[in-house]
C-alpha cells in the first residue's frame, strides 16, 4: 500500500469516528431536552448514547483495538475500567442507600 | 512483524516499522497511558462524588435554573472538533510532516480549545450571577469541582500545545517533539472522552433527576 492510499485510510478512519461522534451527541441532546419521556428512561437513552461514543472514540480517534494491541495495554484499559467501576458505583450504591434509610429523600 | 504487533503503542503510531526510536517511544508512552488511566480514576471519583450530592442543593439554585444548553451544545461541538483536528495534525506529522500544514492544524485545535473555554468561562459568569457559587450548597460544590477540573485540564492543554507549537520551531520536529505531539494528542482526545461523561451526566443527569 503506498503512503497516499495509506494516509486516505487513515484520514476515513478519523472521519468516520467525528460523524458517528457528532450524530450520538445529537442523539443525546434531543433525548434529554427534545422528548417527553420519564426521566429514568431519558438517563437510559443519554446513559447507552453515551457508552457508545466512548467506543467510538476510544477506537477511532485514540485506535484502541482488542486484536492488533499489545496485550498489556489493553489490560491496563481494561484494568482502570475496572477500578473506576468499582469506585463510581460502589459510591453511589453505598452514599444512595445511606441517603434512603436516613431518610434525606 | 505479524499482525498482533502492527500497532505498537496505544494510539496512532508514526510508522508501521520498527526504527532506531521505537523501543524507547513505546515506553514513554505507554507511561503516558498509565497516566491518563490514573486520571481517569480521579475523574471517576469527582464523578462518584457529583452523582451523590446531585439533590444536595440546601434550599440553594437547583441544576435545571442554572444550566444555559445552547452554550452546552456549542461547546460539545467545538470540543469534538478539535479532537478532529489534533487527529489531522498527527496524519500529517505522520504522512507529510515537512509540510506547513501541521502548524495550521495545531493552531486550529488550538483556537477550538480556547473557544471552548470561552463559552465555559460565560457559562460560569451567568451560573455565579444567578446565586450559584460553590459555596451556596454541596451540589454547587460538586459541580464546580467536576467542570472546573476538566476546564483546567483544556486550559493546560492549550498552554501544553503552545509550548510544543514553539518547539517545533525551534527545534523541528526531532524525536523529542514528535513523541510529545502524540502524547498531547492522547491527552486532547481523553479531555473529548471526559466530556462525553460531563454533559451526559453532570448537565443531562442534572436536569433530569437534580
Amino acid at each position: 500500500m503506498d503512503n497516499k492510499t495509506k494516509y486516505q485510510r487513515d484520514l476515513r478512519f478519523y472521519l468516520t469516528g467525528f460523524i458517528l461522534s457528532l450524530a450520538l451527541t445529537g442523539m443525546a441532546f434531543w433525548a434529554a431536552l427534545g422528548t417527553t419521556l420519564s426521566s429514568g428512561k431519558i438517563m437510559a437513552v443519554v446513559g447507552v448514547l453515551g457508552i457508545v461514543q466512548l467506543v467510538v472514540q476510544l477506537r477511532y480517534f485514540l485506535h484502541i483495538n482488542a486484536r492488533k494491541q499489545k496485550r498489556e495495554d489493553f489490560d491496563l484499559i481494561l484494568f482502570s475500567t475496572l477500578v473506576l467501576l468499582i469506585i463510581v458505583l460502589g459510591t453511589v450504591w453505598i452514599m444512595g442507600n445511606l441517603s434512603i434509610r436516613m431518610h434525606t429523600v | 512483524m505479524s499482525m498482533r504487533h502492527r500497532y505498537r503503542h496505544p494510539g496512532l503510531n508514526l510508522t508501521d516499522t520498527p526504527d532506531e526510536h521505537l523501543a524507547k517511544n513505546e515506553t514513554t508512552i505507554f507511561g503516558f497511558w498509565v497516566f491518563l488511566m490514573s486520571d481517569l480514576i480521579f475523574f471517576g471519583l469527582m464523578f462518584a462524588i457529583y452523582i451523590t450530592s446531585i439533590g444536595a442543593t440546601a434550599g440553594g439554585p437547583r441544576p435545571h435554573e442554572l444550566f444555559d444548553f445552547t452554550s452546552l451544545a456549542i461547546q460539545t461541538v467545538l470540543l469534538l472538533t478539535s479532537s478532529l483536528t489534533v487527529g489531522f495534525a498527527s496524519l500529517v506529522l505522520k504522512f507529510d510532516a515537512k509540510s506547513g500544514n501541521l502548524i495550521v492544524w495545531l493552531l486550529v485545535t488550538l483556537l477550538l480549545g480556547l473557544g471552548f473555554l470561552f463559552f465555559e468561562i460565560r457559562d460560569f459568569i451567568e451560573i455565579a450571577a444567578k446565586g450559584g457559587v460553590p459555596s451556596r450548597s454541596g451540589y454547587l460544590s460538586a459541580f464546580y469541582g467536576l467542570v472546573l477540573l476538566h476546564g483546567l485540564h483544556v486550559a493546560m492543554g492549550c498552554l501544553w500545545l503552545v509550548v510544543i507549537m514553539i518547539q517545533i520551531q525551534v527545534f523541528g520536529l526531532i524525536n523529542v517533539v514528535t513523541t510529545r505531539l502524540i502524547r498531547f494528542a492522547l491527552f486532547w482526545h481523553f479531555l473529548d472522552l471526559i466530556w462525553i461523561g460531563i454533559f451526559s451526566v453532570v448537565f443531562f443527569g442534572g436536569l433530569h433527576f437534580g
